[in-house]
């Protein structure tokens, strides 16, 4: 079934999200691993607003968010905590390079835990790996076009 | 043990991702329990609290996986898909799959080659954990 599109109301991608238990271990990984930057880093009450993204690129960040009160009980929080170290937080991040072998070389010597080799596929060379926490992330050497 | 359950599921996922990544080698489970950090005796037990399925289910449904996708993108016989994704008796392959997949390889084959990328991108990138399998009986 094709939906039809409302012509022209959006006009890209800014933020999206994930959950990370510990932000301040999430920025070792994320900045001091794979290299992203912090774009915002604010204290609003109760809340840390974390955002990264790739070098240059603030257009497309990610908020590293971190499941608690107020937006979700202790209780429910505790949930989502599992569920992340369970892999299925929904997490998954897909992110490019230029150089996959060079990146994953990097990464595994920075002792990033890679869950698959590079791998030749018909759209470029991908691997797999998981941060800290258990969300999954993909880091792909796209072919052109 | 001053580990948290979260601790726990982590270094489950880790031998689960072991099985996602070696999923054609004869992977036992002094091999699994090593790579989660847990004795052997606690290893089965715990996986199946962490995910709701044994380890060896696990990786039988990782292989029939694997699988169907090489009996739908490539013509390698059902013996060598059988030997390549890591079972070593065609028996107990075909069984496996019809119980996973509620047909035999050689009918899901007749459902014709998977379309071409995007989907095959999308699928290879966000393998999902459930793969239109058969109803839980």
């Amino acid at each position: 079934m094709r939906v039809p599109s409302v012509v022209g109301m959006l006009t890209g991608i800014t933020i999206s999200q994930i959950y990370v238990p510990d932000q301040d271990a999430a920025l070792d990984f994320y900045v001091g691993k794979l290299g992203l930057e912090v774009v915002t880093d604010m204290a609003f009450g109760p809340m840390r607003f974390l955002t990264v993204a790739p070098a240059g690129r603030p257009d497309r960040q990610v908020l590293l968010e971190k499941p608690g009160p107020p937006s979700m009980s202790e209780e429910t929080a505790a949930e989502v905590r599992q569920a992340i170290s369970k892999g299925v937080a929904g997490g998954h991040l897909f992110l490019a390079c230029d150089d996959a072998y060079r990146t994953h070389a990097e990464l595994k010597e920075k002792g990033v835990e890679i869950t698959e080799e590079p791998v030749d596929q018909p759209y470029g060379i991908d691997f797999g790996l998981r941060d800290p926490f258990g969300n999954h992330l993909r880091i792909a050497q796209l072919k052109q076009g | 043990m001053g580990r948290t359950s979260e601790d726990t599921n982590r270094w489950m996922l880790r031998a689960r991702d072991a099985m996602d990544r070696a999923y054609a080698e004869p992977l036992d489970i002094p091999t699994l329990a090593r790579i989660a950090h847990v004795s052997e005796a606690h290893f089965i037990r715990t996986f199946r609290a962490v995910f709701g399925e044994t380890p060896h289910r696990y990786l039988q449904r990782r292989r029939v996986e694997r699988a169907m996708s090489l009996l739908r993108s490539t013509d390698r016989s059902v013996t060598d898909i059988c030997m390549a994704v890591g079972f070593t008796s065609l028996g107990t392959f075909s069984r496996v799959f019809r119980d996973v997949v509620g047909e035999s390889p050689s009918a899901h084959r007749r459902r014709g080659p998977l379309p071409p990328a995007p989907s095959c991108f999308a699928m290879a990138w966000l393998r999902p954990s459930s793969f239109g399998e058969a109803p839980q009986a």
